[in-house]
């Protein structure tokens, strides 16, 4: 649909596919209010983004290329009578992405490539990997042995995908294992298979009674995604990955554990449950001392503090506690851990919520964005906004991811914080097991003081995130230097890169991997800005573990803006909706209803999800996506 | 409001919900009448098999369906090739399958499968034991599952170590589960037999004659496994102490060897010219082909048991035809043949005797502690220091002082008695609502360690006063006692199994609660009875006293009985032997 077409009135406007903005659109979009949802780039999910290897790539370039900030046209013709005009920040992402570097450790051959760290090549890539494949037949022998190993893995990835989780432990899936030594991925077969990977830009865990999960049931909207269990949780402690016991199958099974250790730490984590006395004796008092008092060996302190409670020595132990409660309360609702993973990558949840919101009417437009508001001077209240084609929309409401907003107008009470993100594509996992579709966290305490301690999630190949062959290793930490200078020195103990000398050669290998830094999210408040009233700012990503912060913050500006609506109600099952000329009397009979418009809207919705795969819907370049649906 | 979706009442999907229900109903009667109609005619066609699949797969219980069923399916393999009835029974599977999908907890689908893979021309076991795995992932207590999963396996003969493999997986996932533990025992045994040797002498309490200890070992598995499955459960018992599907199994890993089937003892008695003989079990002794010989002779003779309540019992009584052994002078020579189980039992009754016993002593079969080699008592003892080691973090542990007091008797039950003692007051308190089950056991076990003490000291008094007795047990070893004493403890009663004391000339039993005597019973020797401050209130209370001849002596101050009107009257009546009477 043309650009022409978009209405000039709506209830709620919302700038930025992040989640928070994405809640804000299902929430209101939900209860009937009519929004437009807008996103200057030209993919979902802002920097809760999940690209392809290729699409990464082109991230990347995008951001190195550093494009010029556009000129701004002169708007102020649209004014009207007793109106102003506040220009948003027109600068790309830039401001809050920074300091990325890109490492390739395999070989770049694969024949007829080479050179793949020069962006210009990569693009090209992402050509049709059918046309590659042809071109490789006609390659020399060893090029189709390799050819037929993949192969022979994308079988097995096939059949393993299939199962159950709880079918992956079986011993029968060891076959590969026994393998002869498999030879390195070269970056070449990174690139053809560029777009089985889904990379994340924030590397995030649902807590599975967290207010994110709770919300996707509440509102239905779980219905558009598939999650696996994050399967252990890992620790890495005298240069050794350990797996840390944590639910009662783990201490049981668990080897490291004395059977008198195995009772302290089951006992301190009952108790721990219910507060008591004892334990507000301690508040104000590091979590430590507390878990020293308690009897727990060094073993057990460490895998509390830094493995279950994820804090650092220092924390108090009210904080300490709380963080372990509600660790203990996501154990067991899905899984042997208190984590889950979305199938397809975090980027995935964004989108959910936003279909959602167009399910219930909500329009989009991605390459789309406002580049003024219009104040009304009396009541400081934003009446419309010029979108970048300089069309006026009135709206009651505006919402905006925080970028958007000139640093001049943002009420910032500290310096912005940053993250440190790396990104490493690896040749197996930190831990091996019986199982190779493990999906691990890895608490890291700070290796040195001074550093940063690390949370590391390693996907496998059956989270579709990354290929057979292959595991996806995120790092996240709060940004000391830059997330080089941060994280490098850690990737380098514990995984195998030309800069580990040492024997190395039991550790897994990283093929390729980024570093970059991104604005942590948590300092930016809703309100309190330079802004109309109207007008509520959503921050970004922020450095935790969970979605609590996000979500919160979702909820606060849905109120702010309907205060007697309900957040995210139970969407209806399609057959409860009464469609436009169906008798209000329940006759039972359902035909009709097949033929509705709303319906054949949500079918198409999710037969668009299904096919992703196929095709590449996040790189076609559309010049904008409408999903409306009948008035 | 502009653009909400409408959604319907909750009154309006009601009453689509009511009437579709209703429509569903119809359907249903419909079609269960056409069934039943079918059935009476006999008509075992097609479409009896489509009326009943379309019932069961919304009722898969529905057992009168399932058995018409069976009765067209039975019909269809005398008409079709096996072929085809391989296809009708795969069908058949794919439809029980649907069927527990509905309600894993089916039992007419459960059976009605197990009767199909039975009959099915080439079964496919592997698809089965895949189909329990994942019922049992679903639900690991599913005992529809485990019992058709146990049926696949005899079937398809899966080798015991990949069963005992399956429930390390399942124990492993959750390990409060006893199916999977209960099926470990079974399987162990199998696969880890232990060795029959026999016990090392070197840990066996002194004593003087050291007879070979015939024990059986079936059931029992190798120590080394069994050190495999001490640290298993241990790890499950310490992660979870209270969970008892580790404590069971436990108990049944320190559990005793089965006890040989024999004749623990024969005695004879020139007075009363009367053979009693002690079984290692209750038998009936007059089913079990029991022969009497003596002095070579095959003697006819009439067993009993010692009281007409039992018909079984360990101990069996014969009178010898009067004149054969009362002449003193004489020697014989008893055999008891226990032709049933090829084992018998000599006893020689000397000149100048007036009886004579051969017997194994509970000490001998060690009845009351495990049959330990020197490997397996370290073993214990170190199993003993870890759940000691556990009391101490867990000191209320009702499983673990229960365990601890069962280690320690299997160790030494004699050196470990008082902390037993002080374990078993803790239970009691931490437990208080099986105050009473631990009382008795409490008794148990004092009575065993009063019995090994007596076989120690050799004699024939058995005293065991002031030990808070709630019952009493393990009278059948105290056949030769003459003189017993009670006093002092809480005992009720004095049951049946009582009159097992076959010697017994004094009772002791003064500040008791005895309020019923009913195992004094046809005691030939007893001539003093001392129940000093009990409840005996009625005169019927005594009754069973009359059949002792040899009571001269009774002393019930302080029961109720002694206040009634002419007590001593009526007493005077009831048993005219006794002569010097206390009330």
């Amino acid at each position: 649909m043309a650009a022409e077409d978009l209405p000039s009135e709506f209830d709620v406007v919302i700038l930025g596919t992040g989640l928070a903005e994405s809640v804000v659109a299902a929430a209101c979009s939900r209860v009937g209010q009519r929004v437009l949802h807008l996103d200057r780039r030209s993919y979902y999910a802002s920097n809760w983004a999940s690209f392809t290897f290729n699409g990464l790539l082109t991230w990347i370039q995008q951001l190195q290329e550093e494009s010029q900030p556009k000129e701004v046209p002169d708007w102020s013709s649209q004014l009207e009578e007793g109106e102003e005009l506040i220009y948003l920040s027109s600068s790309d992402s830039s401001a809050s992405i920074c300091n990325l570097q890109v490492f390739c450790y395999t070989s770049e051959e694969d024949e007829e490539e080479q050179a793949p760290d020069t962006t210009e090549e990569e693009t090209v890539r992402a050509a049709d990997e059918d046309a590659v494949q042809e071109v490789s037949e006609a390659e020399s022998a060893e090029t189709r042995e390799e050819e037929e190993r993949r192969g022979a893995d994308k079988g097995q990835a096939a059949q393993t995908a299939g199962e159950e989780p709880e079918a992956e432990s079986h011993p029968h899936a060891a076959p590969s294992q026994s393998e002869p030594a498999k030879k390195k991925l070269s970056y070449a077969q990174l690139v053809k298979e560029g777009r089985r990977f889904n990379i994340d830009l924030v590397s995030k865990l649902m807590y599975s009674r967290g207010s994110l999960v709770d919300l996707l049931i509440k509102s239905n909207v779980s219905r558009y995604a598939e999650f696996k269990n994050v399967t252990r949780i890992l620790t890495y402690r005298h240069g050794n990955v350990e797996q840390v016991p944590c639910s009662r199958a783990d201490v049981f099974a668990s080897r490291q554990l004395s059977v008198v250790e195995k009772r302290k730490l089951m006992r301190f984590l009952t108790s721990c449950v219910e507060e008591t006395e004892e334990q507000t004796a301690y508040n104000g008092r590091p979590y430590l001392d507390f878990l020293c008092d308690q009897q727990l060996g060094e073993n057990l302190q460490h895998f509390v503090l830094h493995s279950i409670a994820m804090v650092t020595a220092d924390t108090p132990t009210e904080e300490g506690l709380a963080s372990t409660r509600q660790f203990l309360r996501c154990l067991g609702r899905y899984g042997n851990t208190p984590f889950l993973f979305p199938v397809y990558g975090l980027g995935e949840i964004p989108q959910c919520f936003c279909r959602m919101c167009a399910v219930f009417g909500g329009i989009y437009c991605l390459r789309h964005s406002v580049h003024c508001l219009l104040v009304d001077k009396h009541t400081n209240r934003c009446k419309a906004v010029i979108d970048s084609r300089g069309q006026r929309i009135s709206c009651s409401h505006f919402v905006a991811e925080a970028s958007y907003v000139g640093a001049e107008r943002k009420k910032v009470a500290t310096p912005t914080r940053f993250l440190s993100r790396a990104v490493l594509i690896t040749d197996s996992s930190v831990l091996a097991s019986d199982s190779e579709q493990q999906v691990s966290v890895v608490t890291v305490p700070p290796i040195a003081a001074g550093c940063p301690a690390v949370k590391m999630v390693e996907l496998c190949p059956s989270t579709m995130t990354c290929i057979p062959g292959t595991y996806l290793v995120h790092l996240t930490c709060q940004s000391i230097g830059s997330a080089y200078q941060d994280l490098s020195p850690l990737v380098t103990r514990m995984f195998r890169t030309v800069e580990s000398h040492d024997k190395a050669e039991t550790r897994p290998a990283v093929l390729w991997c980024l570093y970059f830094n991104m604005a942590d999210g948590s300092g930016t408040e809703v309100e309190g800005h330079d802004l109309p009233s109207n007008v509520y700012v959503c921050s970004g990503p922020d450095g935790s573990l969970g979605h609590e912060h996000t979500i919160k913050q979702a909820e606060f500006i849905f109120h702010k803006i309907l205060p007697d609506e309900e957040f995210c109600p139970p969407a209806p099952n399609p057959e409860d909706i009464i469609y436009d000329g169906e008798t209000t009397a329940a006759t039972g009979d359902t035909q009709e209803e097949e033929q509705s418009p709303q319906k054949q809207e949500e079918e198409e919705t999710k037969e668009e999800e299904e096919t992703k795969e196929e095709e590449e819907t996040k790189e076609e370049t559309k010049e904008e996506e409408h999903l409306q649906t009948e008035e | 409001m502009h653009g909400r979706v409408k959604v319907k009442s909750s009154a309006q999907q009601e009453e689509e919900k009511r009437k579709e229900r209703e429509k569903k109903l119809k359907i249903y009667v419909a079609a269960r009448d056409a069934c039943f109609s079918k059935r009476k005619e006999g008509v075992w066609d097609d479409e009896a098999l489509q009326l009943t699949q379309q019932l069961l797969s919304s009722n898969p219980d529905f057992a009168t369906l399932w058995n018409y069923r069976r009765e067209i399916l039975m019909h269809l393999e005398t008409v079709k090739d096996e072929d085809e009835v391989q296809k009708i029974y795969e069908t058949e599977l794919s439809f029980t399958e649907s069927c527990l999908k509905m309600n894993p907890k089916s039992y007419g689908s459960w059976h009605h499968r197990g009767w199909v893979s039975a009959r099915l021309p080439r079964p496919d076991w592997a698809r089965e034991l895949s189909l329990c795995d994942r019922c049992l992932s679903l639900d690991d207590r599913n005992f529809h599952c485990w019992d058709y999963r146990r049926m696949v396996v005899k079937m398809s003969g899966v080798p015991v170590d990949q069963e005992l493999a399956f429930t390390d997986r399942l124990i492993g996932s959750n390990f409060s589960n006893y199916s999977s533990w209960h099926y470990r025992s079974t399987l162990l045994p199998l696969l880890h037999p232990g060795s029959p040797e026999p016990p090392s002498p070197c840990c066996e309490p002194p004593q003087s004659s050291p007879p070979p200890s015939p024990q059986t070992h079936s059931h029992r598995v190798c120590e080394e496994q069994l050190l495999k499955e001490y640290e298993l459960v241990q790890n499950a018992f310490f992660t979870d102490p209270n969970d008892q599907s580790a404590w069971f199994y436990y108990r049944w890993l320190l559990g005793r060897a089965e006890r040989e089937e024999m004749i623990s003892c024969v005695y004879v008695s020139r007075d009363e010219e009367r053979v009693a003989v002690v079984f290692s079990r209750p038998v009936n002794a007059q089913s079990v082909g029991l022969l009497l010989v003596l002095d070579g002779q095959p003697q006819r003779v009439e067993w009993r048991s010692v009281h007409p309540r039992f018909k079984h019992s360990p101990v069996w009584i014969c009178d010898l035809p009067p004149g054969t052994i009362n002449d003193i002078s004489n020697e014989h020579n008893l055999t008891v043949h226990w032709t049933e189980k090829h084992t018998h039992r000599d006893c020689a009754l000397y000149t100048g005797r007036n009886e004579s016993w051969c017997r194994d002593t509970a000490t001998d079969q060690e009845l009351f502690r495990s049959e330990l080699s020197v490997e397996k008592t370290s073993v214990l003892q170190s199993e003993l220091q870890s759940v000691k080691q556990l009391q101490e973090l867990e000191p209320l542990n009702k499983w673990c002082l229960l365990t601890i007091i069962l280690l320690m008797r299997a160790l030494d039950p004699l050196g470990y008695e008082k902390e037993t003692l002080a374990h078993f007051q803790t239970l009691k308190e931490v437990d208080s609502v099986r105050a009473a089950y631990y009382s008795d056991l409490c008794s148990k076990f004092m009575i065993e360690n009063t019995i090994l003490k007596m076989e120690y000291a050799e004699v024939r008094v058995f005293s065991i006063s002031d030990k808070n007795l709630t019952t009493l047990c393990h009278l059948d070893q105290l056949l030769l006692v003459t003189h017993i004493n009670l006093s002092s403890n809480q005992l009720q009663r004095l049951p049946p199994q009582f009159a097992m004391l076959q010697c017994l000339e004094v009772l002791e039993a003064d500040n008791n609660s005895i309020e019923n005597l009913e195992g004094v019973y046809h005691l030939p020797r007893l001539e003093e009875v001392l129940l000093k401050n009990n409840k005996i209130s009625t005169l019927a209370d005594l009754q069973p006293l009359a059949s002792c001849p040899k009571l001269k002596r009774l002393d019930l101050r302080g029961n109720p009985i002694t206040q009634t009107t002419n007590v001593e009257s009526e007493l005077a009546e009831l048993l005219p032997s006794v002569t010097d009477l206390l009330l």
